[in-house]
């Protein structure tokens, strides 16, 4: 356990610092994430794809319900995620890092700013068109398009 | 079809946790036929773990090692084996004996059931085999269209006598002799049946029983045989394929 959180927990904690904004919080978010992996080990199915990726959506799945004051929505056994990129390696997680800031850059500002509300601030697609003040089914799209173009950067 | 890519449209959201609620319940419902649009769910999140990639910043601080390591050691992912092992410890040892001791009963019980049932069917077939012969013998004793023959020694006493009672279509015939003398060592009788046309056919060989009885049940004949008569003679003990002169008793049908 002291080897994932080695290697694991840097990542974990800046997804929940940049979700909360503040480091207490992050830190209980970093160790409800592992503790919630080491009292059950059988919620990741390593045979659906690797560690890393699984944490990265949990823990950032974690500080949204928490900066949200909500219950856990999701049932942490459901997540199931599935990545190209084998993000196991430190090296390769700094390079995708690079590759997905490039890609968010590439967009244009106001699909990046729909995807990053939604994702790192967890608004619904509806807070988000009150926000920018923009089309229902225009902030949906950007969302869509965005995640799909992440994915697409890897495909190659 | 266009249900589908409306879903499709909410599975990003659905993956991001930020769907209404009312859409949500829907979408699930859905999700759970759709293993493309699962998948696609999947794949998402993928996508969103690539996003939580393209934060930095700087390292958790040591403390948190420090409390999640605590944390562990005040709660093992196994529940350890107690220390000392209180008496109810042992229950399940003495339920996992017991049920071996059941199974190895069960076991004994089944192997001495399949040997009972082996016997039986064994018995059954015995059964039926007798219950087959007992059925073709009243057939042909009830027949209407047997034919009856009786045969009678030239020479007289004590009268040897033979009936025959035989059903051409199904080619079943009943011997019954009496008053037969034994024949030379080494040999046996032969019955024959002698057809309208061609050489006499062999019906079966026998011996008769100490008061002079013999029985010759069904022998092997084709179906259809039209008998002119009956004869027997005595054969070597392996048989004949002709019957060799004399003929002992002869009949031929009423």
């Amino acid at each position: 356990m002291a080897e994932l959180y080695d290697r694991y927990s840097g990542m974990v904690y800046a997804v929940a610092l940049r979700v909360l904004s503040d480091t207490g919080a992050a830190e209980d978010v970093l160790q409800e994430v592992f503790m919630q992996l080491w009292r059950n080990p059988g919620l990741f199915d390593a045979a659906r794809g690797n560690l890393a990726p699984w944490l990265a959506v949990i823990a950032r799945n974690r500080a949204i319900d928490m900066l949200r004051k909500r219950r856990p929505e999701t049932d942490i056994e459901d997540v199931v995620v599935s990545v190209q990129p084998d993000l196991a390696a430190d090296a390769d997680r700094g390079i995708v890092m690079t590759k997905v800031r490039s890609v968010l850059s590439g967009m244009g500002t106001s699909q990046r700013m729909a995807l990053e509300m939604a994702y790192f601030e967890g608004l619904s697609h509806s807070e988000i068109a009150a926000k920018t003040g923009e089309a229902l089914g225009t902030i949906k799209t950007r969302i869509r398009t965005g995640l799909l173009a992440l994915r697409k950067a890897f495909e190659k | 079809m266009s249900e589908h890519q409306q879903f499709a449209e909410d599975l990003s959201l659905y993956a991001l946790g930020t769907l209404e609620p009312e859409e949500r319940s829907l979408l699930e419902k859905h999700l759970r036929e759709c293993a493309g649009c699962r998948r696609e769910v999947e794949a998402l999140r993928g996508d969103m773990a690539l996003l939580a990639l393209s934060t930095s910043g700087p390292k958790p601080p040591v403390r948190a090692r420090q409390r999640l390591m605590d944390a562990l050691a005040r709660e093992p992912r196994q529940a350890r084996v107690a220390r000392q092992r209180p008496w109810w410890a042992l229950v399940p040892a003495f339920v996992a004996a017991g049920m071996a001791a059941l199974a190895m009963f069960f076991w004994v019980q089944s192997t001495k059931l399949q040997r009972d049932l082996a016997s039986l069917e064994k018995r059954s077939a015995q059964q039926r085999a007798e219950l087959q012969r007992a059925r073709e013998i009243v057939a042909t004793l009830t027949a209407t269209d047997a034919m009856t023959v009786t045969l009678v020694a030239a020479k007289t006493p004590p009268q040897p006598q033979g009936k025959i009672m035989y059903v051409k279509d199904r080619a079943s015939l009943i011997f019954l002799a009496s008053n037969m003398p034994m024949p030379p060592p080494q040999k046996v009788y032969e019955l024959w049946l002698i057809p309208m046309k061609g050489a006499p056919m062999a019906a079966g060989m026998f011996k008769p029983d100490a008061h002079g009885s013999a029985m010759v049940i069904n022998p092997p004949l084709p179906v259809g045989m039209e008998a002119k008569a009956f004869a027997v003679t005595i054969e070597p003990e392996a048989g004949s394929s002709t019957p060799t002169m004399p003929i002992v008793m002869m009949g031929a049908g009423a």
